[in-house]
């Protein structure tokens, strides 16, 4: 592998830019392998990612059904943030926070993270009361997040609205190093590398079947023929029901579509991330200039990537009471991402009753801020077999023995 | 948007009358059932990729809870029909055979 730099791009300029190569390879899948990984997206090439790099583990093949980074991973709202209430949630959301810090310069590849902030703004007593609870929190797990008053909320988002009249801005959660960063060159960063200690990322190559034999998982059956593994990962945040069901075991995972959409570019106006979770809209604005909304989730189960108009509407009439120079933006584009919601609202680092497969799930609406710490704890499970400190607490077996990490109490709302 | 029509009150309108009230038909295991069948019914849920059988509340109408069909890739709903069976009638499965004739039935 080529390796990016200043001098490279200064070097191709002489050149018409004729010595580039292709960022990852694309070959056709072997008939076996140590790892199989399903779904190349962040949360599964990170997976891949970290075997090699952590573990020597590099006969692997990550293999994805449609193209790479194409679900979930780009049908986000790229926001970065670890400020959680429960420790296991903060542990491994401020390890992937972290990870992100250096991940450009890990990567060789520049993922464009923007540390410029985060706030989650406190616009009834009771959410006042919850966020300063988070912070005091906060302080204990090592996360460095900030009750902040109204007149610094206003100094930091000079379009804010801080006076109501329904809801006005009491205080918010600060997270200075929380941010966004460019959610497409994290899945392309993470494939070059996996691509570059010669694992096989496989696109176009849909999973149709599990073959096990004694409690174990021997070969995945694909579109492109049967892949034998000696340890399967299954990656695939909404699809992970249908997976499951082919390996053969039921999960406490529901899919529903979670939405968003970008305004027209504009100059910039606002360089921080701001949350509104009692009208449940958030926002920030792009290097593009659009602004970046993120709205609700469908109250039903569905598989179609796309939203729903009124969800649009409900999120939008909230955000332009607290946000009045929006009101004259016109939106461009809305897509929806399907989300796997387990019961408590925090993701599945798990074992199965497979012995050698091996699940991660459930991340819901958190996915794309998580992907360096979930690989991370994901790419420990399956080298050693077991979870390590960060994934210990986030087993399956919880729901059986009443372990919740309940992030849906202590958010109140999608998070 | 889905149209939904409420087979209590007999009135269709847009999903925004509703509330979701999820899966449909769960067995309820209480006080005394073993560990496998508690868990099972509160957290595992089927989530299948096509006909799907939910709970529906008409909370902005006549407020009665009833069931219906529906299909999870398109969704088409395939039938509305009151809370009160412990699962599907037969016109309801033969309303979504004939749309989908490859369904397996209601397991």
């Amino acid at each position: 592998m080529k390796r990016y730099s200043a001098f490279a791009i200064a070097r191709e300029a002489f050149r018409q830019h004729k010595g580039w190569d292709e960022a990852w390879s694309s070959p056709e899948p072997r008939a076996a392998y140590d790892v199989v990984i399903v779904g190349a997206g962040g949360h599964g090439l990170a997976t891949a990612y970290y075997l090699g790099k952590r573990y020597g583990i590099t006969n692997v093949a990550i293999i994805e059904k449609g193209w790479l980074g194409g679900g979930n991973t780009g049908r986000n709202t790229t926001i970065i943030r670890s400020n959680y209430l429960q420790d296991p949630s903060a542990a491994i959301y401020e390890k992937a926070r972290s990870l992100y810090e250096t991940l450009s310069q890990d990567l060789n590849y520049n993922i464009m993270f923007s540390p410029r902030g985060v706030m989650m703004l406190a616009q009834t007593e009771h959410e006042k009361r919850g966020y300063l609870r988070t912070e005091r929190a906060n302080a204990l797990q090592g996360v460095e997040t900030r009750f902040i008053q109204p007149a610094e909320v206003k100094k930091l988002v000079p379009i804010i609205n801080i006076d109501g009249p329904r809801y006005p801005v009491l205080g918010a959660l600060w997270q200075p190093r929380g941010g966004t960063a460019r959610h497409d060159a994290v899945a392309w960063g993470y494939a070059r590398a996996c691509s570059d200690m010669g694992m096989h990322v496989i696109e176009q190559c849909a999973v149709t079947g599990v073959e096990s034999a004694g409690g174990q998982v021997t070969a995945v059956n694909t579109t492109k023929g049967t892949i034998s593994c000696k340890k399967l990962g299954i990656v695939v945040a909404g699809h992970s029901g249908a997976l499951a069901d082919m390996a053969g075991f039921r999960l406490p995972v529901e899919s529903v579509a979670l939405q968003a959409l970008v305004s027209e570019p504009i100059k910039p106006c606002m360089d921080v991330v701001v949350m509104a979770n009692t009208v449940h809209g958030y926002m920030s604005q792009s290097d593009k200039g659009e602004m970046v909304i993120g709205g609700g989730a469908d109250q039903f189960n569905n598989y179609t990537q796309r939203g729903s108009w009124h969800h649009i509407e409900e999120t939008v009439r909230a955000l332009v009471e607290t946000f009045p120079m929006i009101s004259r933006l016109k939106m461009l584009r809305q897509w929806g991402g399907i989300v796997d919601m387990t019961g408590d609202r925090s993701p599945i680092i798990s074992k199965t009753p497979l012995g050698n497969c091996f699940i991660n799930c459930g991340w819901g609406t958190g996915g794309f801020k998580s992907i360096p710490g979930s690989g991370w704890a994901m790419a420990e499970l399956i080298a050693k077999g077991e979870p390590g400190p960060l994934a210990e607490e986030f087993s399956m077996s919880r729901f059986r023995e009443g372990r919740f990490i309940d992030e849906s109490v202590a958010a109140g709302v999608a998070h | 948007m889905l149209i939904l029509t409420c087979p209590c009150c007999g009135v269709t309108a847009e999903e925004t009358e509703f509330h979701g009230g999820g899966e449909a038909h769960l067995k309820r295991f209480g006080p005394g059932s073993d560990d496998a069948d508690y868990e099972s019914y509160m957290f595992s849920r089927k989530n299948p990729r096509g006909v799907h059988f939910e709970r529906w509340r008409h909370v902005y109408g006549c407020g009665k809870w009833f069931l219906a069909a529906r299909c999870t890739m398109t969704l088409e709903v395939f039938a509305t029909y009151p809370a009160q069976t412990l699962e599907p009638p037969a016109d309801v499965i033969t309303a979504i055979k004939s749309k989908r004739p490859e369904w397996e039935g209601f397991v």
